[in-house]
């Protein structure tokens, strides 16, 4: 049995044997989800062990027939950025099933059949290398997460959920176009093989058409991240769902758009994308700076994380568009890293909704006398969150800025506001929920972590001290696969095939 | 192929499955008065029987494939597609209509009489190779929906649906003989390959008489598939009708009407392509636009899938604008999804909506997942589908139409398209909203509990619908098979 499919079967199984669980008995649904996505978390640990590091290429390959016509396979394969996105999903799903073990009390069952199919969704993304089976987990991680908002979500919901639904499904129609554009000149939808044709010149775009196909790709994509101005659902979004989708959702979801920026947009049309270049750095840059300003003056602190995300998600654009190596695989850093940070930020705010039931920072004040384990690791996330060294945040912000600061010294400055300003947005709301007199509603209802609430930041704090650490054990296959990247898009400088392990020059032979 | 004024064997039996639903139709008429139980399960029992068995006759028939009658009929794979395809769906018609119609203390022997007559003209739209022979069966086919359309006689509603069905309908109808009629004058024949020979041939008519024809059959068959601009009738009809009969109409004679239109406009005028594909481009965008919008703005659910139904119908005149085998292939294929995923739905509401059809309103759907979560899940897969969600029929008859588009150069039209399909997703979405996201009301509460025809008048097309989606390969083959329609 292939590792891969079995990281994509689990959960699967797992969504179709917890449709089956009776709902008479919510417990027998929250242990099942908690086992089956801790067994999907060990198997794709394990993936560290298969995956070999000296290898760029496309690893673990899976190939099967799907459709025979037009045809259309179920291929997956990991390589060096793929494979964390997949260890990110499935490492924060048994921790999306802890906190929601007390928060979801209504349906619990169908709400943990739609996390294990969220799982699924996501994973299915980043392991996919036909990009008709991409766009079919691109939608289908759309519905469970639709569900998510508008079933447990909180006031306005339903509002919030049709409009990412929206946002998401006009994006995304756009690149399906494109994708069937792409089939009808290249005659398949498999990635390697496309990219084979592009390299050796049998498939050539005029630039018209190259920049065409890249803006309907990156419109979808963009929404998704959300760069400025596509950003307008994501707040909706967040702060509507309950705590679990709002982890998932700024963790691994917006991570969608920035992969398939990276894995999809530059290589298949390096000429349009280096173009669009200062134009999208640009918009990144004022997505950071805006998302930072407008977060600072959020009363709600789950509004706060949310335009935290705009802005941080603003720095792994402007890596991506940096066109550096260094640029590149900081963009990748900081994927992972906002993957933790804020959702361990969103966690640690949801812990606090479940005791105060509320989620406006005025109601706070003095947390940190009453519940002072929960006032510690809200403070390290913090830190880690506005790029204290040591912690994993600095680690990614600074090589986007030093990617940056290489193809355009502007750039660099401009960004770099933006770690000042989330020094003040989240310094400031952490002074005013944490510090300051302890009102008696605070004191009532604020006690300190409990064990299964220990189990959920434990390993998210490790993570943080570990990527700021170490970050060489993260950045080995990345660099290897960024460097990839970065060799498709050199423009008019026809890439090796070769450098591409075997499973695409078997590809190429077969056409 | 000689013309043959005698019945030979093959000949019945490529005619069987007609043979059989008119039988098992008369019968059901005589059976009536000498049984004389109004609200029996008898009729329908025995119609699902009819049904099961054209559908076996249908696939004995192709076992043998090629024309009848002296080429009147033509049995090949696109009939046979055809015909299984108006047959299932009359089988889906029926198992929701039992506890329907007795819900609505209405008679059951005519309904399921006039189903199967209805089905029969159907079927025959299917393999007709004759333009007369087209005629008939659209005939047969609409006269027979027209007085089911105002079955339930004391509804005010019913009746102007029939009405005006019927006025329109007629109208239709007298277009399509008009360009009938033409075609005889110019090339002398009513056979689709000898019109196609002539066209095509040295002795051709002036195209612009070719070409009037055309339009004028254009007028006809657009009426018939609810394609804008002759779409008008559509939303009144399948509100004011019984459900199960919306539901019919919105799949069964739409399909059939497809089914001639793919196969006139694919052979006889194929020649004359360049001149009808504007025609058909700004028809699809239209039907697409008008019925999406639309819906955007309808309380009523039944009026909203019946401008779903007319965007859908656009979908598949975008297949018809590419005039490729591909595009008839996808425009199989859709047909085939949509039946599934419409019906399907369809059938929900006329589940919900009690007696005397009174709970049609978007709002009645409120909390069904709390009430009946089978119900509930069950039409959201149907909507899913409509809304071209992977892994349901619904997406992929949407990509193959669009990739046979694009193959075409069809690039504005596919994008619009797609576009389109973006903005149906708000409206399909109320209703997975109203479902799952609100507090029951009074229709979701008063529900009847799920009888066994019920169930499977939602498994199946569910499983349709599904496999359509994850098992493509299954029916686009047959489909892409027979998709080289004999010219």
């Amino acid at each position: 049995m292939n590792l891969l499919l079995l990281v994509l079967l689990l959960p699967a199984a797992g969504f179709l044997i917890a449709l089956a669980l009776p709902r008479s008995s919510p417990a027998s649904s929250r242990y099942w989800a908690l086992a089956i996505s801790l067994v999907t978390f060990l198997a794709s640990l394990a993936l560290l062990g298969w995956f070999d590091r000296s290898v760029a290429g496309d690893q673990l390959t899976v190939d099967l027939l799907w459709i025979s016509s037009p045809e259309i396979r179920f291929h997956i394969a990991a390589d060096g950025v793929s494979l964390w996105l997949v260890l990110l999903s499935t490492f924060l799903t048994p921790i999306c099933v802890l906190i929601s073990w007390n928060h979801i009390q209504s349906r619990v069952k169908e709400f943990y059949a739609f996390l294990l199919l969220l799982e699924v969704g996501l994973v299915g993304v980043f392991l996919a290398q036909d990009l008709f089976l991409f766009y079919v987990f691109w939608e289908v991680s759309l519905v469970p997460m639709y569900f998510l908002i508008g079933i447990w979500g909180h006031d306005r919901r339903i509002y919030a959920a049709v409009k990412f639904f929206l946002y998401t499904m006009a994006g995304s129609v756009l690149m399906l176009a494109a994708i069937i554009y792409l089939y009808n000149r290249a005659g398949t939808f498999g990635y390697a093989a496309i990219l084979d044709q592009l390299a050796s010149g049998r498939l050539v775009f005029t630039a018209f058409e190259q920049m065409l196909l890249f803006l309907a790709f990156f419109v979808a994509f963009a929404i998704k991240v959300p760069l400025f101005p596509l950003h307008t659902w994501l707040p909706d979004a967040h702060v509507e769902a309950p705590t679990a989708g709002s982890v998932m959702l700024a963790s691994v979801m917006l991570k969608m758009g920035t992969f398939g920026i990276l894995h999809y947009a530059l290589p298949l049309f390096p000429a349009a994308a280096r173009r669009c270049a200062p134009w999208i750095a640009v918009l990144a840059i004022i997505g950071i700076i805006y998302g930072a300003l407008v977060a600072m003056v959020q009363p709600n602190m789950k509004k706060l994380v949310a335009y935290s995300s705009v802005s941080h998600l603003g720095f792994v654009v402007l890596g991506i568009f940096s066109f550096t190596q260094i640029g590149l695989d900081g963009a990748v850093y900081q994927m992972l890293n906002h993957g933790i940070t804020t959702g361990a930020l969103f966690a640690l705010v949801g812990l606090m909704y479940d005791r105060r039931h509320s989620l406006a920072i005025e109601d706070y004040g003095g947390v940190a006398t009453a519940a002072p384990w929960l006032s510690t690791v809200f403070l390290i996330t913090t830190l880690a969150s506005i790029g204290l060294p040591l912690l994993n945040n600095f680690v990614g912000e600074f090589l986007v800025l030093q990617g940056a600061a290489l193809a355009n010294f502007k750039w660099a400055i401009w960004a770099a506001l933006g770690v000042i300003l989330s020094a003040c947005y989240m310094l400031w709301m952490y002074q005013r929920v944490f510090y300051g007199e302890l009102k008696d509603a605070v004191r009532s209802h604020m006690p300190d972590l409990n064990l299964r609430e220990w189990a959920v930041v434990v390993p998210l704090i490790a993570m943080m001290v570990w990527m700021g650490v170490y970050s060489k054990s993260f950045l080995d296959p990345v660099g290897k696969t960024t460097a990839r990247v970065l060799e498709q898009t050199q423009v008019n400088v026809p890439y090796r095939v070769d450098l591409r392990g075997p499973a695409s020059t078997e590809v190429s032979r077969a056409r | 192929m000689p013309a043959s004024p005698i019945f030979n064997p093959t000949d019945l039996i490529r005619f069987l499955p007609e043979i059989i639903l008119t039988a098992m139709g008369t019968l059901i008429m005589v059976l009536d008065p000498l049984l004389n139980r109004r609200e029996s399960k008898v009729y329908g029992t025995l119609s699902l029987a009819t049904l099961l068995a054209a559908i076996l006759a249908a696939i004995y028939a192709y076992s043998d494939a090629g024309p009848a009658f002296g080429g009147m009929l033509i049995v090949d794979g696109f009939a046979t597609f055809f015909r299984v395809l108006v047959l299932g769906v009359g089988i889906l018609t029926i198992l929701p209509s039992f506890s329907f119609l007795k819900r609505q203390q209405a008679e059951t022997s005519e309904f399921h009489a006039l189903l199967l007559f209805s089905i029969a003209g159907q079927s025959i739209m299917a393999a007709a190779n004759d333009l007369i022979i087209i005629f008939i069966g659209l005939e047969i086919s609409s006269i027979a929906s027209y007085i089911l359309a105002g079955y339930l006689r004391d509804d005010k509603r019913a009746n102007e649906a029939a009405l005006k069905y019927f006025l329109l309908g007629s109208f239709a109808t007298g277009f399509f003989l008009y360009g009938v009629a033409l075609i005889y004058g110019e090339t002398g024949s009513i056979n689709l390959s000898v019109v196609h020979a002539v066209v095509t041939g040295p002795d051709a008519p002036l195209p612009v008489m070719v070409g009037l024809a055309a339009a004028l059959m254009f007028v006809g068959l657009a009426f018939k598939v609810s394609a804008s601009p002759f779409q008008i009738w559509a939303p009144d009809v399948y509100q004011g009708a019984p459900t199960p009969v919306s539901a019919f109409l919105s799949a069964g004679p739409k399909a059939a009407a497809f089914a001639i239109f793919l196969r006139i406009f694919m052979t006889a005028f194929a020649p004359i392509g360049h001149a009808w594909a504007p025609l058909v481009w700004a028809s699809a965008l239209l039907s697409m636009t008008i019925g999406n919008f639309a819906a955007l703005l309808q309380t009523n659910v039944k009026r909203m899938l019946a401008y779903s139904s007319i965007a859908h119908a656009g979908y598949v005149m975008v297949a018809l604008a590419s005039r490729s085998e591909v595009g008839i292939a996808a425009a199989m294929f859709y047909l085939a999804a949509y039946a599934c995923m419409n019906v399907g739905a369809f059938a929900v509401v006329s589940h919900l909506s009690g007696k005397g059809e009174r709970y049609q309103s978007i709002e009645d759907f409120a909390g069904l997942a709390q009430k009946q979560p089978f119900v509930a899940a069950m039409l959201s897969i149907f909507l899913l589908s409509l809304i071209g969600v992977p892994l349901t029929g619904g997406f992929f008859g949407k990509f193959y139409i669009f990739k046979a588009a694009l193959e075409s150069h069809l690039v504005w039209l596919t994008v619009l398209g797609l576009l389109n399909s973006a903005v149906a997703a708000y409206y399909y979405l109320r209703l997975l909203v109203m479902m799952y996201f609100r507090d029951p009301g009074e229709a979701a509460s008063s529900a009847e509990p799920l009888t066994p025809a019920f169930s499977a008048a939602l498994i199946l097309p569910a499983i349709g619908t599904l496999v359509l989606g994850i098992f493509p390969g299954w029916v686009l083959d047959f489909a892409g098979r027979s998709a080289s329609l004999v010219k």
